[in-house]
């Protein structure tokens, strides 16, 4: 028996990439900017290694009742379990038991849902009011554009972690607060991020010769500068999910999760065991290594996806 | 909007120009300190069926004349002066919404850069057919139908599936033709086209050439070029009004300008052109020194520090622009008379 499978690896892989495969021809190429984005990221070896633990991450977060050997409340190690000795990983239990004999496999499994779930819940929420906002003071400009500026201005001031405190300690100690608390800090990154792109694309020789064309300024925007300047919100979105689930589990550790044992947060799993630090390091290097899987997959697909996007990136 | 429609493209008053540009004059404002004044006093008319070039080096208010006609500067810090009248119809001062009835329809305009004048994440046929859509009412397979035959007019080969292509997998050459169709697709009765050749190879700036002469000549276009190429403007302006920050220095027929420049500038630019029977070895004539990068008029003459004409009294008056028959000259001590005899 080698190490549990954390993240099941798709066998194929680096085969599917075949060396001597000859150019198509230029008329059957269907090349688009996503097109080469698509080619450049399958090339990267940073972008795999990044896909493979998002998609094993995903992987189990979907897959958990079918993975976990054990409901996130069972107790099969009660009996195993004293004050001073929690048994670390067995052939029975891969990742050992918690002090109150849960399989620790079992709890960090079905952790990875909870940390999916916050993610992409605040994700979009952050991302969707981050992007109506920027997208209003992009396109409209003048005073709206000052308004919305200077608020995110005033968020962007106050440290994203410390603000996601206040504002998840205001709406009470929840999963659902710690979501709109990491939305909340993630949508002035978005809003600014939008507004600054669809500034410079809004000056590109393109749009004034679309403008040019009589084209109404509602096409302009949705049809011309909006769909041109999405990529950086797309990589920042990647990004965020890493950082999502990073504060996730801090504002979880915090205690700011609620306390359902049968909603296992990695945070939470830290906070709950760093008393059994010294006997049982396992319990906290588990819930440790995964939450930082989770993040480097999301960061380096996310830096990749730059990287293929942005031509000026290239090296 | 029909309304609108009705007055522009209507015959407005008889015997008004297509094109009247009366004494326009473009500032940009700058928090502080004074406005720079980018174009000023600038008045000349196109004609229906005519081509006019405007011509003049990087920086003396050319495009910013051909983005203010079209009423696409900005208007925040910007401010504008004069008149612009298409077919008597001023347009200065319209709404938003009347001018983008006009733009595209009535005037359209070609813009320098093709590799970067297209949406580079939107297919060819897609910006094609948002034109035909918007001005002409066509259903979307009306419009494609429409936009393949533009292509095919523009001389793209293999126009059906050019409609599908993305900007990048087309050459630079054939992109300038896919945005001649877009300037043409409405048949615009003001083509403004400027430096439409400026970004391509030698060989392919005669093919866009001859394409735009054919375009205009067919449909009665009128059109205002804009380019810093002697060679553009010999080969197919009728008239033309020379630039040089922000005024225009001289104005003549094709032929009198280029039989004889009177303006020590364009007497410059004509003598900075290599020809083919000057003999090898021979220094080309530059105009020495560069452009002012302030509008240079307060005092004297702008062209004054670079010219090798001046008299004393180019530094102390600003010439005005005189009709002196078959020039419309704005100089002190032109070319080709005594020295000092008109000072």
């Amino acid at each position: 028996m080698t190490g549990p499978p954390l993240t099941p690896v798709p066998a194929s892989g680096p085969a599917a990439l075949s060396p001597g495969a000859l150019p198509l021809p230029e008329d059957e190429v269907r090349a688009t900017l996503k097109g080469d984005a698509w080619r450049r990221l399958r090339r990267d070896p940073m972008a795999i290694v990044g896909a493979v633990l998002v998609v094993g991450f995903v992987g189990v977060a979907l897959a958990a009742p079918l993975i976990a050997p054990y409901s996130p409340t069972e107790t099969p190690g009660l009996g195993q379990v004293t004050p001073t000795t929690i048994p670390g990983p067995s052939s029975e239990h891969w990742l050992g038991l918690d002090n109150l004999g849960r399989d620790e496999f079992s709890r960090i499994v079905w952790g990875a849902r909870q940390s999916l779930v916050v993610g992409v819940v605040s994700l979009l929420l952050g991302a969707t009011v981050g992007i109506v906002l920027g997208l209003l003071a992009g396109a409209v400009g003048g005073w709206v554009d000052v308004v919305v500026m200077r608020v995110t201005d005033v968020m962007l001031a106050v440290p994203g972690l410390l603000f996601a405190i206040g504002v998840a300690a205001l709406l009470g100690a929840s999963l659902l607060s710690v979501m709109i608390a990491i939305a909340v800090i993630n949508v002035p990154i978005f809003a600014r991020l939008l507004r600054g792109s669809m500034l410079s694309v809004r000056e590109s020789d393109y749009v004034v010769a679309t403008r040019s064309l009589g084209i109404s300024p509602g096409r302009v925007v949705f049809g011309h500068v909006l769909p041109n300047s999405l990529s950086p919100v797309l990589v920042q979105g990647t990004l965020t999910l890493a950082t999502a689930i990073v504060d996730a589990a801090a504002l979880a550790f915090l205690g700011l999760s609620g306390t359902d044992p049968a909603v296992p947060e990695w945070g939470r799993m830290l906070a709950e065991t760093q008393r059994f630090l010294a006997s049982a390091p396992h319990l906290a290097i588990f819930p440790g290594l995964a939450i930082v899987a989770a993040a480097l997959g999301f960061t380096l697909l996310g830096e990749s996806l730059r990287e293929a996007l942005d031509p000026k990136y290239r090296r | 909007m029909s309304a609108v429609a009705g007055q522009v493209a209507g015959p407005g008053e008889p015997g008004a120009p297509l094109l009247e540009v009366r004494d326009l004059g473009v500032s940009f404002l700058r928090r502080g300190r004074p406005p720079v004044r980018a174009v000023e006093g600038v008045s000349f008319t196109v004609e229906a069926g005519r081509t006019v070039g405007l011509v003049g080096e990087s920086g003396s208010g050319k495009s910013v004349t051909a983005l203010s006609i079209m009423g696409l500067l900005p208007r925040r810090g910007v401010a504008t002066a004069g008149d612009v009248r298409l077919a008597g119809e001023s347009l200065v001062g319209l709404p938003d919404a009347a001018l983008r009835e006009i733009r595209g329809r009535d005037v359209a305009m070609v813009f320098q850069d093709p590799m970067s004048s297209l949406n580079p994440v939107v297919t060819v046929g897609l910006q094609l057919t948002e034109v035909l859509r918007r001005h002409r009412g066509l259903s979307r397979p009306a419009a494609r139908e429409a936009g393949v035959a533009l292509l095919d007019r523009v001389g793209i080969p293999d126009s059906r599936r050019r409609m599908s292509s993305f900007p990048h997998q087309l050459s630079g050459g054939m992109r300038q033709r896919a945005l001649l169709a877009m300037a043409v697709a409405c048949r615009p009765r003001l083509l403004i086209a400027d430096e439409p050749t400026t970004a391509l190879d030698v060989t392919i700036q005669a093919q866009i050439l001859e394409l735009l002469a054919e375009l205009v000549r067919d449909a009665g276009t009128a059109l205002l070029l804009i380019t810093h190429d002697l060679g553009v403007v010999a080969g197919v302006c009728d008239e033309v009004h020379v630039m040089y920050s922000g005024r225009i220095v001289e104005s003549a027929s094709r032929r009198d300008l280029f039989r004889a420049p009177r303006h020590p500038y364009t007497h410059g630019l004509l003598g900075s052109i290599p020809r083919l029977d000057t003999p090898r070895g021979t220094r080309l004539e530059a105009i020495p020194g560069s452009p002012t990068q302030v509008l240079a008029w307060e005092r004297g003459c702008a062209f004054q520090p670079r010219c090798g004409h001046a008299l004393d009294v180019c530094a102390e008056r600003s010439p005005e622009l005189v009709d002196t028959g078959r020039h419309r000259l704005r100089c002190h001590n032109p070319v080709g008379d005594p020295v000092g005899a008109r000072s």
